[in-house]
């Protein structure tokens, strides 16, 4: 059946909510009648079939991050969300004090299998909407990170997140949901897949080849790499042909898909969104160059958002955004500089 | 106001210029909003927006009992409070819209109006982090010794925060001069109060703070005046902070297309039986303060004065492109 990443990350949660009694969710505006099923639409209509199992919670961020911890501590299965990825900022210290730490504080003995889900993604909304959180997170070990870029690898991803004995933070993209209704986001792009009727699992900690080609290694993850396939696709019509890597796990990094691909095309072209400064490239191109130096025939490239915060003003937010053409235009000039 | 003679002795007090003036901005928030609402929905206005109608009397009330050098802070939903701070209502709609002429220059948008050198510190629609930033504003005045208020604006929801308990304990333990107005408009986005406080009022909740609490009437803006000038006249006299909460209702949906299918439809009708115009419209024409063809002028100049915000926005230019890297640090230019 052809799904949305939305209907795709329902389908998932509804599954192993059917399967497993102990899987729950927590967040704002989850479940109310009438309402949104979550800021978008993830969660709509679970909450006529697992009445106790869809908690709204009052606007406090720190007490769903802090009761999650405390419920997967007894051997629940949270699945906490924020309404925006800038809003796991409120509940820091849950997650990155508590969460991150508890199992190894306890000299593994506690175990914490819970989701964490946050929208993240640069859309119209200034800059404390936008923020792309997945280097902040990446700097917390104990915390496995996942950004599903198809309906595909939702179902999968969100369906491996939960069925996890570790903490799992999935971070979804505002513009890759396909939310519908009074919960359509402007400039939405298709990220709809066939969901087979079993239930299956993408693994965490393992990168995607989405398109071979000899020349360069584009990565990127979530919305970016929407925009490397269609960079990719320009390009190709040069000459250039780009392998072209979806992340689909942040941490674990999936180093050695990386590595492989390197060794192939002697280039790499890091793609992320948020700003360049501390970002998740940083961490890619240090596995690159710390590892494999012998194999890079031109320096590592980053394409990344400037190191500011989101503007408002869309001219400006277009500005801000990597582009498939500029990520072309980069690969290009990388091209003819080796 | 619960009764008549009550409230003709109120408005005896605050005089008819003034009571006049907050008419005017009742109405003006609300052509502002419903005009918005329509260009939101044909395409025109980019982002999202959260709209104030409905609650109009709690920020013209609270704003007209200010004086110039208090300082506000607003939340996700501040084009009511930034029209009552006097925020000239060209550059809130240029703002909107992203230009240069907006109050952040396009940087910030619906969500982060303000001016601070007009009293408004840019919206912070992070919920319930406005508060305890208005208990700094407050401190700063109180080292100062500068007798200025800070007022925060927040709604229901943001009562459940973290960030509400730790600001307004602060506040009251330094005895700061802030007002934490607590608009209660019943949901947090489509969450019902009902369902996430167990206290019958946000206000009961001062009292675990040693704080003085006022309730108000968020739709009669008379009566929001009154609590609110008690309240910051408190504050001013080193009497300490206020936790004012105010009854309302938004009659727009949470943000954008929202159609508010969460709420009863007696609800929603018992409250526009109470519209703050309306209530207000009454209580001035029964004192004589205002005659139909007053109300006319002010409706009509306000139409006009709404038709020339957005013209003076959609003439307006986008910031140049260079303008990303502008306004983030003082003292160095952003690093590449
Ligand atoms: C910390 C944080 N959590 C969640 C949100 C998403 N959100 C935006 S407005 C809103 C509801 C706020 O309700 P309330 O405080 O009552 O204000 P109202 O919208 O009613 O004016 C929510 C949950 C947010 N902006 N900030
Ligand atoms: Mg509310």
């Amino acid at each position: 059946m052809r799904m949305s990443i939305a209907e795709g990350l329902r389908f998932a949660i509804d599954g192993c909510m059917a399967e497993d009694q102990s899987v729950f969710c927590l967040g704002e505006d989850i479940g109310v009648p009438g309402g949104f099923g979550g800021a978008f639409t993830v969660t709509l209509g679970l909450e006529s079939k697992y009445r106790d199992r869809i908690i709204d919670t009052p606007i406090s961020e720190a007490a769903i991050f802090g009761m999650a911890c405390g419920a997967a501590a007894m051997g629940m299965r949270p699945i906490a969300d924020v309404q925006y990825g800038d809003f796991l900022l409120c509940a820091a210290s849950q997650i990155v004090n508590q969460i991150a730490k508890l199992r190894y504080m306890s000299g593994g003995a506690i175990g914490l299998p819970l989701v964490m889900r946050a929208p993240v993604g640069v859309t119209g909304r200034g800059a404390q909407h936008s923020q792309n959180l997945e280097s902040f997170f990446l700097s917390c070990p104990g915390i496995k990170i996942v950004a599903p870029s198809t309906a595909y690898d939702a179902v999968g991803l969100m369906r491996a997140a939960i069925r996890d004995p570790d903490p799992v933070l999935v971070f979804e993209h505002k513009l890759l949901y396909g939310s519908k209704g009074a919960r359509t986001e402007k400039g939405t792009f298709d990220a709809s897949s066939e969901i087979p009727d079993e239930y299956f699992e993408v693994p965490i900690g393992r990168a995607q080849l989405l398109r071979r080609g000899d020349h360069v290694t584009l990565v990127g993850s979530l919305l970016m790499s929407h925009f490397n396939m269609l960079a990719a696709e320009e390009l190709a019509g040069e000459g250039i042909q780009c392998d072209v890597v979806d992340l689909r796990s942040i941490w674990p990094l999936d180093i050695e898909l990386l590595h492989e691909s390197v060794k192939k095309t002697g280039r790499i072209v890091i793609v992320e969104e948020g700003p360049k400064q501390g970002g998740v490239g940083a961490e890619i191109a240090s596995g690159i160059a710390e590892l494999i130096p012998d194999y890079l025939l031109a320096p590592i490239v980053r394409v990344a958002a400037p190191n500011t915060p989101a503007p408002f003003s869309p001219p400006l937010e277009r500005a801000y955004v990597p582009r498939p053409s500029a990520i072309a235009r980069r690969v290009r000039d990388l091209m003819s500089a080796s | 106001m619960s009764n008549g003679s009550e409230a003709a002795e109120v408005l005896e007090r605050i005089g008819a210029e003034r009571a006049l003036g907050m008419y005017t901005k009742l109405v003006e928030i609300r052509r502002f909003e419903e005009r918005i609402h329509f260009l939101f929905l044909e395409g025109n206005v980019p982002g999202t927006v959260h709209q104030y109608i409905g609650q109009e009397a709690c920020a013209v009330g609270v704003c007209s009992a200010l004086s110039e050098g208090d300082v506000i802070a607003s939340t996700h939903r501040p084009h009511g409070h930034a029209i009552a701070r006097g925020l000239p209502m060209r550059s809130i709609a240029a703002e909107l819209y992203g230009r240069a002429t907006g109050t952040a220059r396009g940087k910030g948008g619906s969500m982060h109006l303000g001016d601070l050198s007009k009293g408004m510190l840019p919206a912070i629609a992070t919920v319930g982090d406005n508060i305890p930033i208005v208990a700094g504003v407050a401190l700063a005045f109180r080292l100062r010794h500068e007798p200025r208020v800070a007022v925060s604006f927040f709604g229901d929801g943001a009562a459940n925060e973290g960030a509400f308990h730790e600001g307004l304990n602060c506040a009251a333990v330094y005895n700061l001069p802030a007002v934490f107005v607590c608009e209660n408009n019943l949901y947090g986005a489509s969450t019902s109060i009902q369902k996430v406080v167990k206290v019958e009022n946000i206000a009961d909740r001062a009292a675990s703070y040693g704080m003085r609490s006022d309730i108000g009437d968020g739709m009669d803006v008379f009566d929001v005046y009154e609590r609110a000038s008690n309240a910051i006249g408190a504050a001013r006299g080193n009497g300490g902070p206020t936790l004012l909460e105010l009854k309302t209702f938004r009659y727009s949906g949470h943000s954008r297309r929202d159609p508010n299918n969460y709420m009863a439809k007696e609800e929603k009708s018992y409250w526009k039986a109470r519209d703050p115009i309306a209530l207000c419209e009454a209580a001035l024409s029964k004192c004589g303060f205002l005659k139909p063809k007053l109300a006319a002028e002010i409706q009509a100049s306000v139409a006009k004065e709404v038709d020339e915000a957005i013209e003076f926005a959609l003439q307006s230019p986008f910031p140049e492109e260079q303008e990303l890297y502008d306004g983030l640090y003082t003292s160095i230019e952003v690093p590449r």
